[in-house]
């Protein structure tokens, strides 16, 4: 074995840089989101090997491209049902799923929907920005009501989605809604995410200053509360969080919404899984048990 | 000709078909005789029509053949779709109290079991299935021991009770047989072989597991979800983690996902469910991620014929996700050729890191063969390929920027490295990537790049090809006919062309297992010696036809294609064939006589 120049004890910012500089257009939301993450590993000193950042497609689908970790930028709406893969064949690995809100709840709905119920142990990061951007502006399912569009050129009439609202009633076990513009909050609720045993869900306000001309970061700034300031607010309520979930206006709650740890993530749940990560069974099936299997036909 | 015996035994579903089957099917395995099963059914949980057609005999049976020995009517709807259809030498046993027979063929032996007399009927509702087992193994000259035992076995979980009232009833029926009715002019014979008897999916179910399978998924499909069903009871003793997923989509994708991150992967479903698989198989190409998929088909096209055979999905097969990409595509030949295909097409995969198409059908995946234990091999060659995990590698050193996930080489293969391994971070893309797997799609489009970066992959196409055998004449090269098929159909064209050299015309056959690599060139070589070439497939429009010429421009002297639901009988494929050396036509699409 040769030795690791860097001692994956002592992981730094330089580490995670990657291979090519972000192109996402400047003042982007992403680049926040981005440099969160960055943190967020680095302070829980995960070796850059052992992470894997899966995307679908999009503009923030591109965020693999751009961090030195293990990284598959995948089919769009598919990152998650790819995660779970990754995350059952090895679950020692840390895995990170980053993407869109168009990508997660659009195109990818319904596996957003049963990755939660599932309770696979991943971070999944949506750069919401209520827009589609790399397609050139079109409505997405966060999109307001009203919100003028190029496919919607009168007026948004559809009613967005409540991605919140939608994690928790889908059982999601860590519900969490940060900012771009929040970068130490942001950071904070990475590093919880990662470190929760389960799915952890955490919608991020990361606006698009080419497409979308509403939700931008001097609409969220005024807006934005954290809950974290709020004593009286309990993340283990379940109704508290749900009916948080449903606050919108001239207020609009982030951090976390909601967490439990009482249920187990998947691969916990899995006996097959008791004999450690996947990757390193044995591969063949012990000839006595073949035999068993056999004799069952006969 | 082979001597065989063939059972058919029909009624409504949830009367109780199978069980009959499955005894019959057991005593024979292991009497040492091979069978061939065949249920013919609908999609319907009660009612309707069921037909299992059992045929069982000293060597090997590889298809339902052309006629019922023994029928046995649940009902008196069975009756009347069967009787008219046993030829001289057949009998029928049913039950005297609830159907009337019709008037039988000449040489055809009614044999009515007075049910309520030799049976409490009010106690036991399958009495008459009982019965009638007991009275047909008389008939075939089997000792009532081996029924004897199975349905000890089949009960005992029941309480002894229920097995003593069982075996009491298939005694009676075993006893008044004896006494009343003619037995078969030809007694089973015995050897001391003992066989396995395996459906398709089984069978590729446990070739998964034989192949070091560690992960499979599924979304529930006809006719594919049996492998799911073998493969979730058998998970925890195999080691295998089993999913069961929200769509087609996720299937696929999370099997990549698997793969991805180093475990061998599978999944099954039916043509439908391909369909929605479509793009995570260019996803699995573009990122060089092994996956095997398995295509049980149906009769399509849409939800199509749920429950009914159809060689239709190759064109779908050849043409799945846009772009041009290295992809193996397998058909198995029979039952036992489902287990050996998946170790197989696994290599294949992961030698060449692309997607492995085993290419099944109802036919096989629902049907049942015996199966010679010794030739299922649980220590088949697993062949990675070229893989770098945490536990092979060699070392390397973060960010020193020397591991290239996707170097170009003359083979076209470059080593992958899975999540976990220190020094081979990288980015695996479905967007055109740089050999180290930096995106060149979009803001650095570089033509040069793209083209060698194609050529790379396509470079796979040719180890693939030398990685598979070319296919193989079997019979006479000099034959009047040469028949070729694909897939499934080998049992039954096997079988025509027996029949038809005992008839004076000699035949032989060419069947293809490998779809992709086709080796065109050696099918060539062989079929410019055919003197008449006559493609038999289970579809409309000939799809194997249309790729062979498009891949070879050859054009065979006639075709025989059927595509109403039911499996070729070798009948079929004689009197077509016939029919077409006599010049009446170069296309024939028999007709299905039993209505099922």
């Amino acid at each position: 074995m040769a030795t690791a120049l860097v001692d994956p004890k002592h992981v730094t910012m330089s580490d995670f840089k990657g291979k090519v500089d972000p192109d996402w257009c400047p003042g982007c939301g992403d680049f926040g989101v981005l440099a969160a993450v960055q943190k967020a590993l680095v302070e829980l000193q995960i070796p850059v090997h052992d992470v894997v950042t899966i995307s679908g497609i999009g503009c923030s689908s591109n965020f693999p491209g751009f961090i030195n970790t293990y990284g598959m930028h995948t089919l769009h709406g598919r990152a998650l049902a790819v995660a779970t893969g990754v995350k059952l064949a090895n679950h020692q690995l840390t895995v990170l799923v980053t993407g869109g809100d168009g990508d997660g709840f659009g195109i990818g709905g319904n596996h957003f929907l049963h990755t939660m119920r599932r309770n696979v142990d991943l971070l999944y990061i949506v750069m919401d920005n209520q827009i589609y951007g790399l397609t050139t502006g079109q409505t997405s399912p966060t999109s307001r009501v009203g919100m003028k569009t190029k496919s919607m050129p009168f007026g948004n009439i559809e009613a967005p989605v409540n991605p919140i609202s939608l994690a928790l009633a889908a059982g999601a076990t860590f519900v969490a809604r940060g900012f771009s513009g929040e970068q130490k909050h942001l950071t904070e609720l990475i590093k919880q995410g990662i470190q929760h045993k389960g799915f952890s869900f955490l919608d991020v306000f990361s606006p698009c200053v080419t497409y979308n001309h509403d939700n931008t970061y001097q609409w969220f700034r005024p807006r934005v509360k954290k809950l974290e300031e709020d004593p009286a607010y309990d993340s283990a309520e379940w109704m508290a969080a749900m009916d948080k979930s449903l606050v919108w206006g001239d207020e609009i709650p982030i951090g976390k919404f909601f967490e439990r740890n009482d249920v187990p993530a998947l691969h916990e749940a899995e006996p097959v899984l008791n004999a450690g990560a996947l990757l390193y069974h044995e591969p063949r099936i012990p000839l006595d048990i073949a035999r068993s299997f056999v004799e069952e036909l006969m | 000709m082979k001597q065989t015996l063939t059972i058919g035994i029909g009624g409504a579903a949830g009367q109780g078909v199978a069980t009959p089957g499955d005894i019959f099917a057991k005593i024979f395995s292991r009497r040492g005789l091979h069978l061939n099963a065949y249920n013919a059914y609908q999609s319907i949980i009660r009612g309707g029509h069921t037909f299992l057609t059992i045929r069982t005999g000293p060597e090997k049976v590889t298809n339902m053949g052309d006629r019922i020995d023994l029928l046995i009517p649940l009902n008196q709807d069975a009756m009347n779709r069967h009787l008219k259809l046993l030829t001289p030498g057949a009998a029928c046993i049913y039950n005297a109290d609830t159907i009337k027979p019709g008037i039988p063929g000449e040489g055809i032996a009614l044999c009515p079991l007075p049910v309520s007399t030799l049976a409490d009927i009010t106690r036991n509702k399958v009495a008459q299935n009982t019965l009638a087992v007991g009275a047909g193994l008389s008939m075939m000259g089997i000792g009532f021991q081996a029924l004897e035992q199975v349905l000890t076995e089949q009960f005992k979980k029941k309480g002894d009770a229920v097995v003593t009232e069982n075996v009491e009833i298939a005694r009676a029926g075993y006893e008044y047989a004896s006494a009343n009715f003619k037995p078969f002019a030809w007694p089973l014979p015995m050897s001391s072989n003992r066989y396995a008897v395996l459906s398709g999916n089984i069978a590729m179910a446990m070739g998964g597991a034989a192949a070091a399978v560690k992960f499979y998924c599924a979304y529930p499909m006809s006719p594919s979800t049996g492998v799911l069903h073998w493969m979730a009871s058998h998970a925890r003793k195999a080691g295998i983690m089993v999913r069961q997923v929200e769509d087609e989509i996720g299937v696929v994708n999370m099997a990549i996902g698997a793969s991805h991150a180093g475990v061998r992967s599978m999944c099954a479903t039916s043509g439908g469910g391909f369909a929605l698989m479509s793009e995570g198989l260019g996803l699995s190409a573009m990122m060089e991620t092994p996956v095997v998929v398995i295509d049980c088909q149906r009769a399509g096209p849409s939800t199509g014929v749920p429950t009914k055979t159809e060689q239709g999905d190759l064109w779908q097969m050849l043409g799945a996700a846009f772009g041009d990409y290295p992809r193996a595509i397998a058909a198995p030949l029979d039952i036992g050729d489902c287990f050996k295909v998946i170790p197989e097409i696994f290599n294949i995969a992961d030698r060449f890191q692309c997607p492995g198409i085993v290419l099944c059908d109802l036919l096989l995946s629902e049907g049942r063969l015996s199966v010679d234990p010794k030739e299922l091999d649980f220590a088949p060659v697993v062949d990675r390929g070229e893989l770098i995990t945490p536990s092979s590698a060699s070392g390397g050193t973060n960010g020193d920027g020397a591991y290239k996930r996707y170097k170009i080489t003359d083979s076209g293969i470059s080593p992958r490295a899975v999540p976990g391994v220190p020094g081979h971070t990288h980015t695996a893309a479905s967007d055109e990537h740089d050999e180290d797997g930096v995106l060149i799609s979009d803001e650095f489009t570089n033509p040069t790049k793209r083209r060698a970066m194609m050529e790379k992959r396509m470079r796979k196409v040719r180890g693939i090809e030398a990685a598979v055998p070319p296919p193989l004449l079997s019979g006479p090269r000099d034959a009047d006919v040469t028949l070729i098929g694909w897939g499934s159909t080998k049992g039954v064209i096997e079988e025509a062309c027996e029949i038809l050299t005992e008839q004076g015309i000699s035949a032989n056959q060419l069947q293809i297992r490998w779809l992709v690599p086709l080796h065109g060139d050696a099918i060539l070589d062989i079929l410019k010696h055919a003197r008449h070439t006559i493609i038999v497939e289970n579809n409309y429009s000939g799809q194997f036809a249309r790729y062979l010429r498009s891949e070879t421009s050859y054009v065979p002297n006639g075709y025989i294609r059927k595509y109403d639901g039911e499996p070729f009988m070798p009948h079929h494929i004689v009197e077509a064939v016939k029919e077409q050396l006599g010049g009446a036509s170069k296309i024939s699409v028999p007709a299905h006589e039993i209505l099922v």
